[in-house]
């Protein structure tokens, strides 16, 4: 009965319109971002530009002090891939073990978890970063991993304890009943069986860490490891209104994402909708 | 995410889950006493990492609410002084009714907006990959990057003003974002524009486990579109619209990086949001009891809505 008739033609043209319209502004960025300086106020904002060239990228790339984009973007990488790592290292555990246990306490956490993860940051900033500058956390990119691990943990523990819920015990009887120990069952039964949950908290976590501005802004104050959103913050404060350098930056910046999102634009839909659903 | 609270679910599959309440398992299914998978204390280094980063440092914040500490040095216990002080300043009272009106417009807005596209998209469409990788975009951007590209197109020089005056409509350019009375209505348009694709998403996961021969069974008894989508579709996907904009209203209501990109709460305070001005209190202006205050206040909401949402959504009597 669902067959393609001319109506959907019609639909399908009527959402590549919308698409087009919805998407305008990656238009202005690239057409701006590739105008020279010379033809930022003769050109229209409209325009394309005349004489497209990549100066202001170059300038972007080349830039030092606090706005140094390359270091920004090494450390962001270092962060984001740190803090994903301590994120399913100690998720899974945790998910695992509130799951499958049987006693009260376990559903207490769970409902710990979940308060957590309502809970506005803003409360707790700034005693934590008391915290955190007393025990020499803030300024590095060691500190910065620890302080995402814990502020994600309770999104991570509760995306594993959904999927360990969803899934069977079977395996693990079958592996207790074959004598597997319990760390024998967790690494060699369990954690193989976790990839999807594993790809979810992966893509929640790398986005939310790789886009995040204020956490990083606070914690790394004044050090000089910067991550790329605070670098590009900086980079722009020194810019009145040039948007073609403006944009070149905001460009590079989004480029891992969005290359990562197109090469994996698959996973990461399936991880929103899939790990919400639960 | 709290839409796996849903009873139904979970009740669905319950004897098959080694689930975490007690005696859930032991009568379906005779599972010997010893039968444990880990060990308790595996758990311990998760639940000290979260109970220190997240209740502790939010409860010493939730105490300095009642005191009148300004960051350093001493203070006193001042009681329910700060939160009296939110309600006679306009410009936190202010904050408030825009925080409401972002969080509920942003939702109210991206889910209609998600649910037309998800709708659209649905079946036999031959480009809906592409057009879903599309529309999703957006989502994936952070808010900063996605802020600088709206503040250029809403410029004085920027590209709306520039097409209004081209298609002769040039009184109505102006400076949007330094306006008092439409930046807000800006900052909804960025906020809409940024969570569309992800209602989209959930809306379209929602859809695909619509039954086609439902759908087809209403067809054929003569229901029109309107009348299938009113009664076959909107019910089979009101987790979908409870996932939605619970996490929409969640998120709506803490929205904080594109504002201080777009208009850092400007012009005199027309699109300040609790969030802002928690940061403003607490940061910038040296009144750290008052910020902790207003994030209480913020914290409330927030769960209030939350436990709201979950309750509406869940009590229908449809279900």
């Amino acid at each position: 009965m669902f067959r393609y008739t001319k109506l959907t033609l019609l639909r399908e043209i009527g959402l590549w319109a919308l698409a087009l319209i919805f998407l305008a502004p990656f238009y202005f960025l690239v057409t701006t971002a590739l105008k020279p300086d010379s033809e930022m106020y003769t050109t229209s904002p409209l325009a394309p530009p005349k004489s497209p060239d990549l100066s202001n990228f170059v300038a972007v790339l080349t830039a030092t002090g606090n706005s140094n984009v390359v270091m920004g973007l090494v450390n962001s990488v270092i962060i984001t891939a740190g803090s994903i790592v301590g994120l399913i290292a100690l998720g899974s555990i945790t998910g695992y073990v509130i799951s499958r246990n049987t006693r009260r306490w376990s559903r207490g956490a769970y409902y710990l978890f979940l308060v957590a993860i309502i809970l506005p940051g803003q409360l707790g900033a700034v005693p934590l970063y008391m915290g955190a500058r007393a025990i020499g956390l803030t300024g590095s990119a060691w500190g910065l991993i620890i302080l995402y691990t814990g502020m994600l943990l309770p999104l991570s523990i509760f995306l594993y304890a959904n999927f360990f819920r969803g899934l069977g015990t079977d395996y693990e009887e079958a592996a207790t009943i074959d004598g597997a120990s319990r760390s024998q069952i967790f690494s060699k039964v369990v954690f193989p069986m976790m990839a999807p949950a594993t790809g979810t908290v992966t893509i929640f976590a790398g986005l939310i860490v790789w886009n995040d501005f204020f956490t990083s802004l606070i914690f790394l104050g004044g050090s000089a490891n910067q991550t790329l959103p605070v670098a590009m913050y900086y980079y722009i404060g020194s810019l009145v209104s040039k948007w073609n350098s403006i944009f070149a930056i905001v460009i590079v910046s989004m480029i891992p994402i969005l290359a990562l999102f197109l090469f994996a634009q698959k996973r990461f839909i399936q991880g929103f909708s899939g790990g919400l659903k639960g | 995410m709290t839409a796996t609270m849903q009873p139904k679910s979970e009740a669905a599959e319950a004897p098959r889950r080694g689930r975490g309440f007690p005696g859930a398992d032991q009568k379906a299914r005779p599972r010997g006493r010893g039968l444990q998978f880990g060990h308790w204390w595996w758990a311990l280094p998760g639940i000290a990492l979260v109970i220190a980063i997240h209740y502790v440092a939010t409860g010493i914040g939730g105490f300095f609410a009642f005191t009148n500490w300004t960051g350093i040095g001493s203070f006193k216990i001042v009681g329910w002084q700060n939160f009296e002080a939110i309600f006679k300043d306009p410009t936190k009272l202010g904050a408030l009714l825009n925080t409401l009106f972002l969080a509920f417009g942003s939702v109210f807005l991206g889910s209609v907006g998600g649910l037309i596209i998800a709708l659209g998209l649905n079946r036999v469409l031959k480009t809906r990959y592409i057009l879903r990788t599309l529309f999703f975009m957006p989502v994936v951007l952070s808010p900063l990057a996605t802020a600088y590209i709206w503040k250029y197109i809403f410029d004085f020089d920027g590209p709306i003003n520039v097409f209004l005056t081209s298609i002769g409509a040039g009184d109505l350019a102006k400076p949007w974002l330094a306006d008092p009375q439409w930046a807000i209505w800006t900052v909804l348009v960025v906020l809409v524009w940024s969570s569309t694709g992800f209602a989209m998403v959930i809306f379209m996961a929602g859809l695909a486990g619509v039954p086609v021969e439902v759908e087809e069974a209403a067809a054929i008894d003569g229901a029109n579109l309107w009348q299938r989508f009113r009664n076959v579709t909107l019910p089979a996907i009101r987790p979908a619209i409870a996932i939605a904009t619970t996490l929409g209203i969640v998120q709506g209501l803490r929205v904080f990086d594109p504002i201080m990109a777009l208009t850092s709460g400007g012009p005199a305070g027309a699109t300040e949001t609790l969030a802002t001005q928690v940061y403003k209190q607490a940061f910038a202006l040296g009144n750290f009891g008052g910020g902790a205050a207003l994030a209480l206040v913020l914290a409330v909401i927030i769960l209030f809505f939350a436990v709201l949402q979950q309750r509406l959504t869940r009590s229908n009597p449809e279900d």
